[in-house]
Order: structure tokens, then sequence, then C-alpha cells
């Protein structure tokens, strides 16, 4: 009896978590546009998430191209067709990897920055003050920091592809001696306009999903230290299994 | 306080430059059917005219002993004649070409890609632009050929009966 209750409880405060966040997203959205017309703000939130995320994404990716360019060497070797090795990185890369490592990356290192921002504004009282002035935080906190990440996630995804194919070519070409003409004939090939406009819907949702779940666990986390830290971790968390289960149903769509 | 905003600005500037130049490469430079800038290198084109062309597309290689020399730029039907016109954009530094050479649409590999193989003639003249490939060979198409060999070997059973 007290089980059933208890489970009774969970679903019920997990669906008042989704609506708050429907909720906390309808409201971000409806401060976007005033957000959008103080560019200032938006910017330095551009600069906060993109610029300064600009050189972990460009390493994990020119790594994650080199890895992919040595197993993937390996693999077709098998079957005496080394030469898709292009083909086999970028379409993985555009398709998979780049929009889903980078999103995983930007939750890590934008995403807890923007969490621990505001739950920080929110366990020193300023969201608090700023709502006694008849300032909505929401419009001049949260809705820049939103867009700034929403904004920087397609951009960040591109630039990951375009270094991660680099790696590739780099163990390819370099490396493993394939001709490059071969490399990038059959890798321009192969390529479609719709794997790009795959990767990069997938790099708008998962920019969505990571800035929202980071505005708000900041903006409703606990105001003490412990719970910033808190908000800080279910950031992270929560991140990362919404970005693999949209990335799930995102292909299942696109197939 | 100015410095350190115009020094985001810049920051800023600088990724956005570099995100939509990453964008501009993958939509355009990547996919076959963009528009192609390193196509401005110096070429000629020739017609090959095919009875089939299996899976060749816009963009395969152009091989000759296995190097390449060129790629394949447009692919047309020839409604006179019912055959796949193929033009074959070749490098000017490979202008030496026999006239009577012979053009063949290859697989890499068992089940890879088409590329278009040329084997040189003897003649003393060479192709140049515009000019016509005379000896072709159509595509090898794989199922068609174990669809025939089915076939062949149903028809033996059957005459043994």
């Amino acid at each position: 009896m007290s089980a059933s209750a208890a489970r009774g409880q969970a679903i019920r405060s997990n669906l008042i978590k989704i609506g708050a966040v429907t909720r906390f997203l309808l409201r971000v959205l409806g401060q976007a546009l005033p957000a959008l017309s103080r560019p200032r703000l938006l910017i330095e939130q551009i600069y906060n998430a993109g610029a300064r995320s600009l050189v972990i994404i460009m390493l994990c990716g020119l790594f994650v191209g080199m890895v992919l360019g040595l197993q993937g060497y390996d693999l077709l070797a098998r079957f005496g067709s080394e030469s898709a090795l292009g083909v086999a990185a970028a379409l993985g890369l555009i398709r998979e990897l780049g929009p889903v490592l980078t999103a995983l990356l930007f939750a890590g290192r934008a995403g807890t920055a923007l969490a621990s921002e505001i739950g920080l504004m929110r366990a020193t009282d300023q969201l608090t003050a700023m709502e006694m002035m008849a300032v909505d935080p929401v419009r001049y906190v949260v809705a820049p920091r939103f867009l700034g990440g929403f904004i920087a996630m397609p951009l960040l995804t591109a630039i990951f592809d375009c270094i991660g194919i680099y790696g590739t070519q780099l163990i390819g070409v370099v490396m493993m001696r394939i001709p490059t003409g071969t490399f990038w004939s059959q890798t321009v090939n192969a390529v479609e306009l719709r794997d790009i406009r795959e990767g990069v819907i997938k790099s708008l949702v998962f920019g969505l999903a990571c800035s929202l779940i980071a505005v708000y666990e900041g903006y409703y986390a606990e105001p003490t230290a412990e719970g910033v830290g808190l908000a800080t971790t279910r950031t992270v968390v929560t991140s990362a299994v919404m970005v693999l289960m949209l990335d799930y149903v995102l292909t299942a769509a696109f197939l | 306080m100015a410095a350190a905003q115009r020094s985001i600005d810049m920051g800023t500037g600088l990724f956005v430059l570099l995100g939509f130049a990453a964008l501009g490469f993958l939509t355009t430079q990547l996919p076959g059917s963009g528009l192609q800038l390193h196509e401005a290198r110096d070429s000629y084109n020739v017609l090959a005219k095919f009875d089939n062309i299996g899976g060749l597309k816009v963009g395969a290689p152009v091989s000759m002993a296995g190097v390449n020399i060129g790629r394949v730029s447009a692919i047309q039907l020839d409604t006179s004649e019912y055959k796949a016109a193929v033009t074959l954009s070749i490098e000017r530094s490979f202008a030496r070409i026999p006239e009577d050479s012979d053009a063949e649409i290859e697989t890499s590999g068992l089940l890879g890609a088409n590329y278009v193989s040329i084997t040189a003639g003897g003649s003393d003249k060479f192709l140049h632009a515009a000019s016509q490939v005379q000896f072709t060979q159509a595509a090898m198409v794989l199922e068609n050929l174990i669809n025939k060999f089915f076939a062949n070997s149903a028809g033996k059973q059957g005459g043994a009966q």
C-alpha cells in the first residue's frame, strides 16, 4: 500500500517537473524577442557559451577524428576498402558524433557554468532583488543565456565536424597514405546535403535542450552552496541523458 | 571596461565567423551536389556515351592505369540514342590521351563506388576539348550477372530433364 503510494508520489512529482520545465521554456521563449533587442547581453552570452568552448571543442574534434581514422582504417582495411575511410568518418561525424559529442561537451563546459552562475545569483538573492525592483530576471538573466547557448551550439558542431574530418584526413592521408584525391572525391561523392541537414537539426535540438536544462536547474536551484552544486551536477546528468535519448528519436525520424 | 567589452566582441566575432565558415564548408564544399571551388583547376571536357552507367555519379573519379586524372562533371541522357552521355573533366596536365582510348565503368572493390577507367589506345592523335571517346564499355551490373548465372543454370537443369 505504502509502496504504491510512494510510486504514485514519484510519478506525480515527475509530471510536475515536466510541466514546470515546459512552462519555464514558454516563459523564456516569451522573453526571447526582448532579449534579442539587447544585443550586448546576447553577445556576451554567445561569447561565454561559444567562444570560450572553442578550444575544447576543437581539441576534442581533432582527437575524435584521428581515432575514427585509426579505427576506421583498421576495420576497412580488412575488406580492402580503405578508400572509404573519408566517407565513413565524414558521415559518422556529421550525422552522429559531431552533434552528440559537441552537446555533451557543451553541457559539461557551458551548461555547468550557466547553472552555477544563475544558481549563485539565486543563492545570493540577486534574482529576488531584481524581482523586487520589478525587473524580470527571466528577461535579463535567463533569456540571453538560453539564446546564447542555442545560437552557439550549431556553430560549435560545425566547427567540431570540420576539425574532425581534418583529423581523419591527417591519419588517413598523411599517416596511412590513402591518396588525397581518392579520400576527398569519395567523401564529396557520398556526403549529401540531407546528411548536413540532419546534423544541423540535431545540433539545434540539442542546443535547445542543453541550454534549457542548464538555465532551469540554475534558476530553481536550492539557494544554498549545496543546492548550487547539486544543480550543476543535475545539469550534466540530465543533459547527457536527454541528448542521447533525443538522438535516438531524431535518428529514427531521419532514417 | 570598454576594452574588456571590445575583447568580448572580438572573441564572439571570431567564434561566429569560424562557425559560419565551418557551416559554409559543410554545406557547399562537402556534398557532391554543392558548388565546388577546386573545380576551377585547369581541365578539359571529353564526352563518352555508355549503354549503362550503373551507379556512376557526378563527381566520380576518372582514372587511367589506376591514377586519378579527373572527375565526372555531368551525366545526361542522350534521347537520340538512348545512351548515357557522361562528361569527363580531365586535368590539363594529362592532355596526351590517345584518341582511340577505351572508357570503361568499373567498380572499386566488390561493392565499392563506380568510377571511369580509361585504357590507352594506340593512336598518335590525342583527345582534346569537346571530343568524344569512341570506344566505351558499359558498367557491369552485379545483380544482372547473378540473374543471368541463375537463369543459365536453371536452363541447363531444364535441358537435362
